[in-house]
């Protein structure tokens, strides 16, 4: 009974709180660039008039990939509210990725086409990186269930700290934040118009957008898993960690995918492997 | 409930496209001083994008040729309704000082139905800025006539 309330404030709260953190991200950006900024509801305004267009598809396909999107992104913060397994909770968040890129993948616009492949290496750079976190949390815990987790004493933080930089990583490309905006970005206009999302449009752009509320809610609640014991901690460690990437956002140009993967797989990778070598031998 | 905050929505969040048939690019950079920290336009939730199809204002310069009109013509078919056009710039309107020369059509309401005319040479960001908003106006009540 107490999973199933779990489960219902995730995917009530979950999406209410990504929009209300993607318009705050907004007015925090325009107060770096001195300006006013939109309301902080906008992130709802936005996606209430896509719900209001014209469906215009270019094929059924992404009707079904949209939707996939959607359910796969709450269905992971589901499981993620009811304590579930983390290796569980990775793999169907993984299936609504795929399902974006193979939505862009089935239209012939080169935008789309190389919004997807630049999609799938960005894929492939984060999802090492959570599993390796995972491991971590296996390697502390014994476990790779969330519950396992709350019944430590200490916070995580303290036994894996270059995993949580690792993971920070993650963290920037699912928030599709510079440096590694490249498959799309906030600022549609740039390079790609969109890249992964130019042929979405209307009703099904606005599920894309409230797919992405939950799988942002679902990384920051990951980040949250690294300071469990004390709520005020958490928050603070949340918020801090969001900060840093509107500033990283701000201050940092675009890189191609190439740095990317260098970075990623390199550094944050590398950062991982002794984190869990540091576990294994402690 | 949720019809009335979709309708509220329309007018909070134009996402403007702008598209530039061949103006000399002084109205052009008037459109994009328009979001500069000065005028800041996305204070009313106006973001520039750069693809028909997640746009509902569209913002069209320069005189429209022979050459560009089908351009113009896709791009506009292109955008999911509800939608609306704002002319901007002499040239935009009627043509301006080029409007008798042999391979320009004239204003872009030649070519595509528009909603609001913005005068000047250039125009200013503040008759911009209005234009985008008695856009919106226009825009919503066509909604609801369609209704």
């Amino acid at each position: 009974m107490e999973t199933l309330i779990l489960v219902i404030i995730g995917l009530v709260g979950a999406p209410l709180a990504g929009g209300l953190l993607a318009g705050l991200d907004r007015r925090v950006t325009a107060w770096f660039q001195s300006r006013q900024g939109p309301p902080i509801m906008q992130a709802f305004y936005d996606v209430a008039k896509l719900f209001g267009k014209e469906k215009m598809v270019v094929n059924q396909w992404q009707i079904l990939c949209a939707w996939v999107y959607l359910v796969a992104a709450a269905a992971s913060v589901a499981l993620f509210f009811a304590q579930g397994d983390l290796l569980l909770v990775i793999f169907v968040q993984a299936i609504g990725a795929v399902f974006l890129v193979m939505g862009a993948l089935s239209t012939k616009s080169p935008y789309a086409q190389v919004g997807a492949q630049r999609e799938l290496i960005q894929v492939l750079a984060y999802e090492p990186i959570l599993v390796l976190v995972f491991v971590g949390f296996y390697m502390v815990t014994g476990s790779f269930s969330i519950e396992a987790i709350w019944a430590q004493e200490t916070p995580l933080l303290a036994k894996m700290p270059l995993l949580y930089l690792a993971l920070g990583y993650a963290l920037t490309i699912k928030l599709r934040k510079s440096p590694f905006d490249f498959s799309t970005s906030h600022h549609g206009h740039q390079e790609l118009v969109k890249g992964v999302l130019t042929e979405y449009s209307g009703p099904y752009l606005g599920l894309i957008e409230i797919a992405h509320w939950y799988e942002t809610i679902l990384v920051l609640g990951l980040c949250a898993l690294f300071w469990h014991t004390n709520v005020a901690w958490m928050a603070l460690l949340l918020a801090a960690t969001y900060m840093l990437e509107i500033l990283v956002d701000n201050t940092m140009a675009r890189m191609t995918w190439r740095w990317m993967i260098k970075r990623v797989w390199l550094l944050g990778m590398g950062m991982s492997v002794v984190n869990l070598i540091w576990l294994y031998a402690g | 409930m949720f019809g009335s905050f979709i309708k509220k929505s329309r007018a909070k969040s134009p996402w403007i496209m702008h598209f530039d048939c061949g103006s000399c690019n002084g109205c052009d950079i008037e459109v994009l001083a328009c979001l500069t920290p000065l005028y800041d336009v996305e204070r009313f939730g106006v973001v520039n994008v750069g693809n028909p199809k997640h746009a509902d204002v569209l913002l069209v310069t320069g005189t429209v040729n022979h050459r560009n009109k089908k351009v113009l013509k896709n791009i506009y078919d292109q955008m999911p309704e509800p939608k609306a056009v704002i002319a901007i710039g002499a040239c935009g309107n009627t043509g301006g000082v080029f409007r008798e020369a042999y391979n320009v059509v004239g204003g872009v309401d030649k070519v595509i139905p528009v909603d609001v005319y913005v005068p000047g040479c250039p125009a200013k960001p503040e008759a911009i800025i209005d234009g985008v908003v008695a856009g919106l106006a226009k825009f919503a009540q066509k909604v609801e006539e369609a209704k």
